[in-house]
């Protein structure tokens, strides 16, 4: 806990751009941004050396939500589109992984990654294509039902998904020339998967999908009239964000070996979407905060009691709603905007 | 250029447009006039395909646009603005103008998220190109400015760059200078003259400001009601009986530009009234 926490402590220092000082203050932003990166990632590699292993599976887990929430933030943050079934798609990948590697001997677990992640995205495109055609709480009503549908539908195929017990698998092991010990080998791979997926969402978010999936958000009739096809926006959209969470779900088996309904319930979807409202939608920031969130709150909650996590979420979603609508992300922004001025 | 034919539109019992038809040349700018209410937007929304039409043509550079996709308007070199500003309030002022520019790029998914060297090239041609266009209009200070909480007018301007940098052919501009004062009118009448040579633009203005549009105008077309009433060049359609009666409800002597523009609005219950 104390590493996660001076990990926010270096994180904070990620200014945006000064409005009305573009020439100054974008370059210089930019350069910050780049900085506080480079520290959280130098932190990042630096902390499971001085961990102990259930500290380092507890950071391993905190990388695989922020992969999951990166394409949860997609979808809502970036595009406008609400979904209450995010959940579905990390157990798609999960699953996809566990069988893949409990039927074929000797799969290399590297393969599994891109397979989770396309059948997800596969799926997502699927129910993208009808559930895009859907606004606001049909479109939330339609994803919730998808989270809740799955558990039950995973039981049903015994043989595959091994039913209620679910499917118990090797750990990816480190190779002998890495020198590490297997949580630390889990985390390292984690780590090279969320680096990659960061990556990978905001180079798409700087160009000019970014801004077609921000300006359909914004204001979707302007939006059409430049030219942005809205279907396909929002069906790839829904996609890609599936595709995320696919990748998200395919690393939790490496990291956690185990399988099983339970592990996907309703839950995890709406424990995601609030982590993302806290740790901010939209930011860059938001889905590491957010995941932060996932990991942490609902465990910490249950040690106060056990129906504490309901009342704990609510609580906290009002909170941040009232403090900052931005979320922790935005929050953080705002305060740091202030010490420039101050000079 | 444009071939408005007969265009009819109804919503429900009201029909808002009824077989209004005229003709666009290249390069030609023209005014549409009428009360509001008399279905101007409406044809906006027509040409821009936000609407159907229930019968009637539009023909645009010898192409029928009533089967054209929505999304697919701006590649055809149609540009518009709105009348209460269509921007995107969360992005940067730079990051709107960029979006008019979405159709001129090829950048999907896939290759923007690996930042090919295709999509850079694309992305790098494109800034620059928005920089120039925020530079013509004098934006530059406020690009990277959210787009809201800025000078009305300030904002008219975001969004006329971002109608630009699709270049455009046939620019449609809703009450462009609907709420700026007096000096800012002129400043736009001067800027959009300029413009409009320098980037070979064919434009319609929606316009209730009598001397901008009169001023700025080659042609007029005045709806009423959905109907067409008038059309010709500015001294004639400001002196035709039917347009004065449409303003002013009853056909009296010719007032003065500001009594025309206000009374417009005053006067419209007595007219549906009578």
């Amino acid at each position: 806990m104390s590493e996660t926490d001076s990990a926010q402590v270096k994180r904070a220092p990620a200014p945006p751009a000064a409005p009305r000082r573009p020439a100054p203050a974008g370059p210089l932003a930019g350069r910050w941004r780049w900085v506080a990166i480079a520290l959280l990632l130098a932190a990042a590699c630096y902390a499971p050396f001085q961990l102990v292993p259930f500290h380092v599976f507890q950071l391993t887990m905190v990388l695989v939500y922020a992969v999951a929430l990166l394409g949860l933030n997609l979808l809502v943050g970036h595009a406008g589109q609400i979904s209450l079934g995010h959940g579905a798609f990390f157990a798609v990948g999960a699953y996809t992984t566990a069988i893949l590697l409990d039927h074929w001997d000797g799969m290399p677990y590297p393969v599994t990654l891109p397979l989770a992640a396309g059948v997800a995205f596969l799926l997502g495109l699927a129910f993208g294509v009808p559930a895009m055609r859907l606004r606001g709480l049909y479109l939330a009503l339609v994803t919730l039902a998808m989270a809740i549908f799955l558990a039950p539908l995973l039981k049903r195929f015994e043989e595959l998904t091994g039913g209620s017990m679910g499917l118990t698998l090797a750990k990816p092991a480190p190779p002998a020339w890495s020198g590490l010990a297997p949580d630390q080998w889990l985390y390292f791979l984690t780590l090279v998967v969320a680096v990659a997926a960061f990556l990978l969402a905001h180079s798409l978010l700087r160009s000019r999908v970014g801004r077609a999936l921000h300006a359909l958000r914004d204001n979707e009739i302007a939006a059409e009239v430049m030219g942005v096809r809205l279907s396909s926006y929002k069906t790839l959209a829904f996609a890609w964000s599936a595709m995320f969470a696919g990748a998200a779900g395919c690393v939790y088996t490496w990291v956690i070996g185990f399988v099983s309904p339970d592990s996907f319930t309703v839950n995890l979807s709406i424990t995601m979407l609030a982590g993302l409202v806290v740790g901010g939608l939209g930011t860059l920031f938001g889905p590491l905060l957010g995941a932060l969130f996932v990991m942490f709150v609902p465990s910490i909650s249950q040690d106060i009691n056990d129906a504490a996590p309901g009342v704990i979420f609510g609580l906290l979603i009002i909170a941040v709603m009232y403090v900052a609508p931005t979320g922790l992300a935005g929050l953080a922004e705002r305060l740091i905007k202030k010490i420039p001025r101050k000079e | 250029m444009l071939e408005v034919h007969d265009l009819t539109v109804r919503f429900g019992g009201i029909t808002a447009l009824d077989g209004v038809g005229f003709d666009v040349g290249r390069g030609e700018m023209v005014g549409l006039i009428g009360p509001n209410g008399a279905g101007k937007t409406t044809l906006f929304n027509c040409l821009t395909r936000r609407y159907d039409a229930d019968s009637g043509t539009v023909s645009y550079e010898g192409r029928d646009l009533t089967s054209v996709a929505p999304h697919a308007i701006a590649e055809l070199g149609i540009a518009r603005t709105f009348q209460n500003l269509g921007l995107f309030p969360r992005m940067s002022v730079r990051d709107n103008v960029l979006v008019g520019a979405h159709h001129r790029g090829r950048g999907g998914f896939l290759t923007a998220g690996l930042r090919l060297p295709g999509v850079r090239r694309e992305e790098r041609a494109l800034r620059a190109d928005a920089d120039a266009v925020l530079e013509r209009l004098g934006l530059t200070g406020v690009s990277a400015h959210p787009a809201t909480g800025l000078p009305f007018g300030t904002l008219k301007r975001v969004e006329l760059a971002r109608a630009l940098i699709g270049r455009p052919r046939l620019l449609l501009l809703d009450e462009p200078v609907n709420g700026l004062n007096a000096a800012e009118v002129e400043e736009f009448a001067g800027m959009l003259g300029a413009i409009r040579s320098e980037y070979d633009l064919t434009v319609i203005v929606v316009e209730h400001h009598m001397g901008f549009v009169m001023g700025i105008c080659e042609r007029i077309v005045c709806l009423d009601f959905g109907r067409k009433i008038a059309e010709g060049p500015p001294g004639e359609v400001q002196r035709d009986p039917g347009v004065i009666e449409a303003y002013l409800g009853t056909a009296v002597s010719e007032g003065s530009e500001r009594t025309i523009e206000r009374s417009s609005r005053l006067m419209r219950p007595t007219k549906e009234g009578a």
